[in-house]
C-alpha cells in the first residue's frame, strides 16, 4: 500500500493525471492481489488472477465436502497421489451447496473450470442443459476400465441425458432410518438378529413410534424442521414415491401432484406431530441431539450422519427409510455425488484421459468413501465380501435400488428452490402451522409459477 | 466595540483569500488521495449498480454468457405482480419496525447510564458494545443455541420461573420477533457508542447551572439531554432504519427465511431469484425496486426527524 503513496511523495507539484492513474490502478491490483491471498492461496485462483494456463501434468480437482466426507475425499487424494506420483493433483473444496454449483458454472462459462469436478447428480443436470460439461462416451470411458454394467444401475440410468453419460456416480446417497438399538429391543422392536423387523404398513409404522415413544419417553422419531427444508422435502417424497406419486414432469414444465396421494402423506405427517410421536419444533442439530440422547427411537436423515452417531457412541443401526406404502415397489429419497468433466476449449485428450483416470482412481477408492455412510456406486467393490462385512452401511445398501432422484427441472435438484418450496410446505404441517389442504396448494401454486416462468439456463 | 470590529474584519480579509488560495493549491493532493477511493468506488459499487440497472432489463441467466435477450419491463411487471416480492418486502419493513425503536430508545438510555457511571465506566462500554465486533455467523449461532426448542438457554430460564415460552424461531409469528431480539442485542452497541460521543459532547456546566436553578435529574434530561442530542439521534435513526432494511445475514443462518417463508427478507428473495434459480435479470429488477423504496424511505424518514429537529 506504501507503493503508490510514495511514488508522489517527492513530487512537490503533486501527482500527474497520469500517475494519479497510476497509482489509483497499482491500488486496484494491490487490493485485489491481497484479497485473493486472503481468501484462498490456491494456485487455481492464481492462474485465473494472471490468465495463466495451468500444468498440463497436473489435475486441478474441485470438490464440495466438508466435515468426515472432506477428510475421507483428502485421503482419497493421497491415495492418488501416491498411485500417480508424475501428476500434480490440486484439489479445491468449496462451500457446500448454491455457492459451490454457482462458482463452477461460472468457471467453466469462463474458460477457467477444473479437470474434474463433483457435482450432485440432480445438480449435474443443470449444467449439463447448459452445455457446461463434456459427454463421456462409452468409449473414453472403457479406456479407463468404467463401464456401465460396473456401476450402481439406478444411478447410472439417472444420469443419462437422451442417453448420453455426462457423469460418473461415486455414491447413492438415500433418506435411511437410524435406530436406537437400546430403546427398539426394550420396544420388542428388533428380530432375533437384533436388527430392526421392517416397517411395511402405515399401521406397523406408527405403532413402531407409539412403543418407540413409550420406552424413550420422549419420542417415537425424529426429522428436523426448523430452518430446515431439505429433510422434510426428502421424507414427503419417500413416502409419495412409494404411493406412485410425482411432482414434476416434462422437464419441470408441468406439476402433476397428485391430491390424493399427497394429501394422504401430508395427514401421516400430521398426525405424528398431533399424537406427538414426532416433535413439532426442532431443528437439524437439535434432532442429532436429541437421537443422539436417546430422546428418540428412530431418526429420519441421510446416511452421512453414520460417523456422528459412531463419534458419539450412540448404541445405533441403519436400516432402509421404512417402506410404509411401497409393497414390492420399494422408494426413497435420495441424489448422488457424481464426477464429471467440466468443458474447457483447449484441452488435449491426454488431459482428457488423465482427467477420466482420476475418477476411476477415487471409484477405486470406494472402500474409503463408504465409511462415510454413503453407499457406492461402484459395484466391483459394492458386491465385494469387504462391503458385506461392513456394517452397518450394507444393511441399508439395498435402498440404493430404490432411489428416487429429485425430478428434472431447471429450478429442481439438491439446495434448489424447488427443495426449498415443496420442503416449507411439508415443514408447515410437521409444525401445525398450516392444514394438509393448505400446506398442498401452496406448494402447487408457487410451483406452478416456477413451470410456467422461461428456463433461464 | 466599533474599532474592535473594524480590525477583526481587516485581519479576516487577508485570511480568507489565503483560505482559498490554499484550497486551490491543495485539490490536487486532495484529489489524488481520494484517487485510490474513488477507482474502487466506480469498479465495485458505480459500474455494477450501472450494469444492474442494464440486466435488470433482460433475461440475463447466471449460467449463460451474455445479457441473453431483451426483455423490456416485464421483470419488473413480474416482480410487481408477485406475492413473493411484497411479502419479502414487508417481512423487511416488519423487521424495520421491530427494531428501529428498541435499537435507538436503548442505546440512549444505556448510553446515560454508563455516562453516569463513575467508577468502571470501561467495563459498562465494553460489554455493551462488544457484541457489535462479532460476526453475524456467530450472533446467530448464539442465539439459535439460545432459542433452541427443549433444550435452549431460554426455555429453561423461562420454564424455572413457571412462565410457558414459546416456540422462538419455529413458529412462524414468533420468529421475526425473535430475530429482532438477537438483532438488538447485536447492533445495540453502535448505536450506544454514538450516543455516548454525543453525551460527552453536552458541557458539564449546562447541568450545573440546572442543577443550581432547581431542576432534578429528569428535567436535566428532558430539558436538556434530549434537545441537545437531537442531531445525533437523526444521525442514529437514519443509519438504524438503513441498517435494518438491509437484513440479511441472520435470518439466512437463524431460519433460512421459514418457518415457511414467513421470515424471508426481500434481500433473501432477490437471492434466492439470482443465485438459486440463476435469474439474475429478475434478480437486478427487483434489486432496483428495491433501491428505490430503500430511498424512498430514508427520505421521509430524514424529512420527519428533521422537522422534528428545527421544532426542537
Amino acid at each position: 500500500m506504501n507503493l503508490p503513496l510514495s511514488s508522489y511523495q517527492g513530487s512537490g507539484q503533486g501527482p500527474t493525471r497520469r500517475t494519479f492513474l497510476k497509482s489509483g490502478l497499482a491500488m486496484v491490483g494491490v487490493s485485489l492481489g491481497g484479497a485473493a491471498l486472503a481468501g484462498c492461496s490456491s494456485d487455481n485462483v492464481a492462474s485465473g488472477l494472471t490468465i495463466s494456463r495451468k500444468d498440463p501434468s497436473s489435475v486441478d480437482y474441485w470438490n464440495l465436502f466438508g466435515g468426515g466426507d472432506g477428510v475421507r475425499m483428502q485421503e482419497m487424494q493421497d491415495g492418488y497421489r501416491k498411485t500417480h506420483p508424475s501428476v500434480g493433483l490440486s484439489a479445491v473444496t468449496l462451500a457446500w451447496g448454491n455457492p459451490y454449483y454457482t462458482k463452477l458454472s461460472l468457471a467453466t462459462l469462463g474458460d477457467k473450470p477444473p479437470d474434474v469436478a463433483v457435482a450432485h447428480l440432480t445438480r449435474a443436470k443443470t449444467m449439463i442443459a447448459s452445455n457446461l460439461l463434456e459427454e463421456l462416451t462409452p468409449d473414453a470411458l472403457a479406456t479407463v476400465g468404467i463401464t456401465p454394467d460396473k456401476l450402481s444401475r439406478r444411478a447410472w440410468d439417472a444420469g443419462l441425458v437422451d442417453g448420453k453419460a455426462y457423469t460418473v456416480p461415486l455414491d447413492t446417497h438415500p433418506i435411511v432410518t437410524f435406530y436406537n438399538t437400546d430403546i427398539c429391543e426394550k420396544a420388542g422392536l428388533l428380530d432375533s438378529d437384533g436388527k430392526l423387523k421392517p416397517l411395511t404398513s402405515e399401521a406397523a409404522f406408527m405403532e413402531a413410534m407409539a412403543k418407540g415413544k413409550a420406552v424413550s419417553k420422549a419420542y417415537g422419531g425424529v426429522s428436523p424442521i426448523n430452518n430446515e427444508t431439505a429433510t422434510p422435502w426428502r421424507v414427503f417424497q419417500s413416502l409419495y414415491s412409494q404411493l406412485g406419486g410425482e411432482v414434476l414432469s416434462d422437464g419441470g414444465r408441468k406439476v402433476v401432484i397428485d391430491d390424493d396421494k399427497a394429501i394422504k402423506v401430508l395427514t401421516l405427517l400430521d398426525s405424528l406431530r398431533k399424537k406427538k410421536l414426532f416433535p413439532s419444533s426442532v431443528d437439524y442439530e437439535g434432532s442429532i441431539a436429541m437421537f443422539a440422547n436417546g430422546q428418540s427411537a428412530f431418526l429420519f436423515q441421510g446416511e452421512w450422519e453414520i460417523s456422528t452417531f459412531q463419534t458419539a457412541k450412540t448404541a445405533f443401526s441403519m436400516a432402509p427409510f421404512p417402506n410404509v406404502y411401497g409393497g414390492a415397489k420399494y422408494a426413497c429419497q435420495a441424489d448422488s455425488h457424481t464426477l464429471c468433466i467440466p468443458k474447457q476449449p483447449t484441452r488435449d485428450d491426454k488431459a482428457f484421459e488423465q482427467s477420466l483416470g482420476f475418477i476411476r482412481s477415487l471409484l477405486d477408492q470406494s472402500s474409503t468413501w463408504a465409511a462415510g455412510g454413503h453407499v457406492p456406486a461402484w459395484l466391483p467393490y459394492a458386491n465385494s465380501p469387504a462391503f458385506k462385512k461392513l456394517s452397518p452401511q450394507s444393511d441399508y445398501a439395498v435402498a440404493a435400488d430404490g432411489a428416487v432422484y429429485d425430478p428434472d427441472g431447471w429450478y429442481s435438484g439438491s439446495g434448489s428452490d424447488f427443495e426449498i418450496i415443496t420442503g416449507s410446505a411439508i415443514g408447515s404441517v410437521q409444525s401445525g402451522q398450516q392444514t394438509p389442504e393448505a400446506a398442498l396448494a401452496q406448494m402447487r401454486g408457487k410451483l406452478e409459477k416456477l413451470a410456467g416462468t422461461a428456463s433461464p439456463i | 466595540m466599533s474599532t474592535e470590529t473594524a480590525t477583526r474584519m481587516t485581519q479576516r480579509t487577508p485570511a480568507a483569500t489565503r483560505s482559498s488560495q490554499k484550497f486551490n493549491d491543495h485539490s490536487r493532493p486532495a484529489m489524488a488521495f481520494l484517487a485510490p477511493f474513488v477507482a474502487l468506488y466506480v469498479l465495485f459499487i458505480i459500474g455494477p449498480a450501472i450494469y444492474g440497472l442494464v440486466m435488470s432489463f433482460f433475461d440475463t441467466s447466471l449460467v449463460k454468457p451474455g445479457l441473453s435477450s431483451f426483455a423490456g419491463l416485464e421483470n419488473y411487471a413480474e416482480a410487481l405482480q408477485s406475492t413473493d416480492f411484497w411479502s419479502s418486502l414487508w417481512h423487511t419493513i416488519w423487521f424495520t419496525i421491530l427494531t428501529t425503536p428498541p435499537l435507538i430508545v436503548l442505546g440512549f438510555v444505556l448510553a446515560l447510564l454508563a455516562d453516569r457511571v463513575g467508577r468502571g465506566r470501561w467495563f459498562f462500554r465494553l460489554a455493551f458494545f462488544a457484541p457489535f465486533i462479532l460476526p453475524s455467523a456467530v450472533i446467530a449461532l448464539i442465539w439459535i443455541w439460545i432459542y433452541t426448542p427443549g433444550l435452549g438457554l431460554l426455555e429453561t430460564a423461562m420454564k424455572s420461573i413457571g412462565l410457558g415460552a414459546p416456540d422462538w424461531l419455529g413458529d412462524a409469528s414468533w420468529a421475526m420477533p425473535s430475530l429482532a431480539i438477537s438483532t438488538v442485542w447485536w447492533t445495540l452497541g453502535f448505536n450506544f457508542i454514538l450516543y455516548l460521543a454525543g453525551l460527552q459532547d453536552i458541557p458539564s456546566e449546562l447541568y450545573e447551572a440546572a442543577a443550581i436553578d432547581g431542576a432534578g435529574p429528569w428535567q436535566q434530561i428532558r430539558s436538556i439531554t434530549i434537545p441537545l442530542l437531537a442531531r445525533t439521534t437523526t444521525l442514529v435513526a437514519v443509519l438504524q432504519v438503513i441498517a435494518s432494511l438491509k437484513v440479511f445475514d441472520q435470518m439466512y443462518i437463524m431460519t433460512a427465511g421459514g418457518p415457511n417463508f414467513s421470515t424471508r427478507s426481500v434481500l433473501e428473495y432477490i437471492y434466492d431469484e439470482g443465485f438459486t434459480n440463476f435469474r439474475v435479470g429478475y434478480a437486478s429488477a427487483l434489486s432496483m425496486l428495491f433501491f428505490v423504496v430503500v430511498l424512498a424511505v430514508s427520505a421521509v424518514w430524514f424529512a420527519i426527524v428533521r422537522s422534528q429537529e428545527s421544532e426542537v
